[in-house]
């Protein structure tokens, strides 16, 4: 089980992370940072393997890796949101981060409820309600389930 | 049933002679961009994943441009990495100071009519403005295709954008994508190209398709799509071939959709905060107050809008407290700038004329606003803490309206 961080539609990647901490050397420095022009207590907040949960288009604008990494490296298990840009998308899975996508559950759900996501499954569920989720592709189910590209190509090679 | 510009496109290039939107493809990358923001990051990616040589060094361009010159203590240390990854791998083509990425990367012949072109910004949607396929990355993708020279693509529906007539005095192709932003909305157009055809965009200058094609992303789209012609030809210093011909879209391709402007009816719009698919027309905010206009950016840096500005302010005064900040968008427009007498016009009138680079559009260089701050800007993005703090109010404008306001020092119609 983990918490429910919820979020608005047109998140951009500016809101997860701004300009001005992409220069920082690594991940780990940046990820304090994440959502602060939104939510600056989120980073302190958010436990590993908690659900950062969105509406439509979330991850919108630039193309930074950083804002799927940020959130990473936070714990966040999984983003499941009603739709995703699509930049934000592919770095997530290359990056080995979990992005679902699921109409359904944004309008039922609350911040802070308790949420257990099965990705095998492909199912939500929160306050005794199962919600199904859009499955993957299976070309990016692949590059996730080896733990992004990285490990992917490293993979193939070996 | 036809095909789609980029069925053909990624047809060309696959040579899957059958493929269509929605299956996964193998591109064959043609070049690539990296900026300086992300090149340690690619970097570290690309030695992480045992790649020991670029698949071909002659198909990389570095761009120097966000961070240029360096104005925060880290700055320099990704230029430091970047001039040491190019001599390590033998990449000769590192521009240090030359100006914005999606200006150079079409400027100085990197890209072609039916190119296939990868780049770690968002923006590099702009080079569909020659008939090119291409997208922003992130730097892990980057690095794998150092190694590999390819990238899987999902080949995408279309959405086919037909303009019509002439456009309006003062109207620009900057409110032209404004107005189908906003009607898309920002994510209107993920995962889509957007194909755009009519005599509208036959007349525009190679320019003026550039800043559409730059804020397609904007609607979410995976590229925009401009088809070659004479004048695309010429500013990329190629032969028109019976072969670029040919990129354009079917009548009877298989569209998503088809949405239809009649230019004459297009006003000067502004996308108002903190969303690009926030637009109302200029008219409805005239006179609301303004602490600075930006007129840059890879969106709007060109030569002919620094000279529509010029136009505007000629023999004018920008308005007392108002910072009027000029950024051409490569040295190039600037030495071009600087021999029309056009920074002349600018500077007599009271602008302030910066470097060619990224620093103000990222809020990373110069032109930091503060709480409660107004300001009037030609780039692309008017998002939250965008160009300073999140209280910052950015309004996105074509050249022609950003002149007039600089010149009342309130939101104007031009």
């Amino acid at each position: 089980m983990g918490k429910i961080f919820k979020f608005h539609t047109d998140v951009d990647t500016d809101q997860i992370i701004a300009s001005q901490y992409l220069l920082y050397p690594t991940v780990e420095e940046m990820k304090s940072h994440a959502f602060e022009s939104l939510d600056d207590s989120f980073a302190s907040r958010v436990q590993p393997g908690d659900y950062v949960v969105a509406a439509e288009n979330f991850g919108c604008g630039s193309s930074r890796e950083q804002a799927p990494a940020v959130l990473k490296a936070l714990g966040v298990k999984a983003v499941v949101a009603k739709s995703f840009a699509r930049i934000f998308f592919r770095n997530a899975i290359n990056i080995g981060l979990p992005v679902i996508v699921c109409k359904e559950l944004y309008d039922h759900v609350n911040d802070g409820e308790e949420m257990d996501l099965s990705l095998i499954d492909g199912t939500a569920e929160v306050n005794g309600v199962t919600y199904a989720c859009t499955k993957l592709n299976p070309y990016m189910q692949d590059i996730l389930n080896q733990g992004g590209l990285l490990a992917s190509l490293n993979r193939e090679e070996a | 049933m036809g095909a789609t510009f980029i069925e053909k496109l990624l047809r060309r290039n696959t040579g899957i002679a059958d493929a269509k939107c929605g299956d996964i493809v193998t591109a064959n990358v043609d070049r690539v961009m990296i900026h300086d923001i992300f090149i340690p990051f690619v970097k570290e990616k690309f030695e992480e994943m045992g790649f020991t040589e670029i698949w071909d060094p002659d198909k990389v361009v570095l761009i120097y441009d966000h961070l240029v010159p360096a104005s925060q203590l880290d700055d320099p240390r990704h230029h430091r990495i970047g001039n040491e990854f190019a001599a390590k791998y033998g990449l000769t083509h590192v521009h240090r100071s030359d100006g914005i990425c999606h200006q150079l990367m079409t400027e100085a012949g990197y890209v072609k009519p039916g190119n296939v072109v990868f780049g770690t910004d968002s923006h590099t949607t702009t080079y569909g403005c020659v008939g090119a396929f291409s997208s922003g990355i992130g730097y892990t993708e980057m690095a794998s295709i150092l190694g590999t020279g390819t990238l899987w693509v999902k080949i995408p529906e279309t959405i086919k954008v037909v303009i019509d007539g002439e456009l309006p005095e003062h109207v620009t192709s900057k409110d032209v994508i404004l107005r189908l932003i906003g009607d898309l909305t920002a994510a209107g157009a993920s995962y889509c190209a957007l194909e755009f055809s009519g005599s509208t965009v036959e007349n525009m200058t190679v320019a003026s398709r550039m800043t559409m094609a730059n804020m397609a992303i904007e609607a979410g789209a995976k590229c925009a799509l401009f088809t070659p012609d004479e004048k695309t030809a010429e500013y990329c210093a190629v032969e028109l071939t019976e072969d670029m011909k040919t990129l354009s879209g079917d009548p009877d391709a298989n569209y998503l959709k088809t949405i239809h402007y009649q230019a004459e009816e297009l006003v000067p719009a502004l996308a108002c905060p903190s969303q690009v698919d926030k637009i109302r027309p200029v008219s409805e905010l005239e006179g609301l107050e303004i602490d600075q206009v930006f007129l840059g950016s890879c969106t709007n840096g060109r030569l002919e809008d620094l000279r529509t500005a010029a136009a505007i302010v000629k023999g004018k005064t920008v308005a007392p407290f108002v910072k009027f900040i000029v950024t051409p968008a490569s040295r190039k427009i600037y030495l071009e700038a600087l021999e029309d007498g056009t920074l002349d016009t600018l500077a007599a009138a009271g602008a302030i004329i910066t470097h060619p680079g990224c620093g103000l559009c990222c809020g990373r260089t110069g032109g930091i606003l503060t709480d409660g701050e107004r300001v009037v800007a030609t780039n692309n993005r008017n998002f939250l803490g965008r160009m300073g703090t999140s209280k910052v109010e950015i309004y996105l404008a074509s050249p022609a309206t950003a002149a007039a306001c600089a010149v009342t020092g309130k939101i104007t119609l031009p």
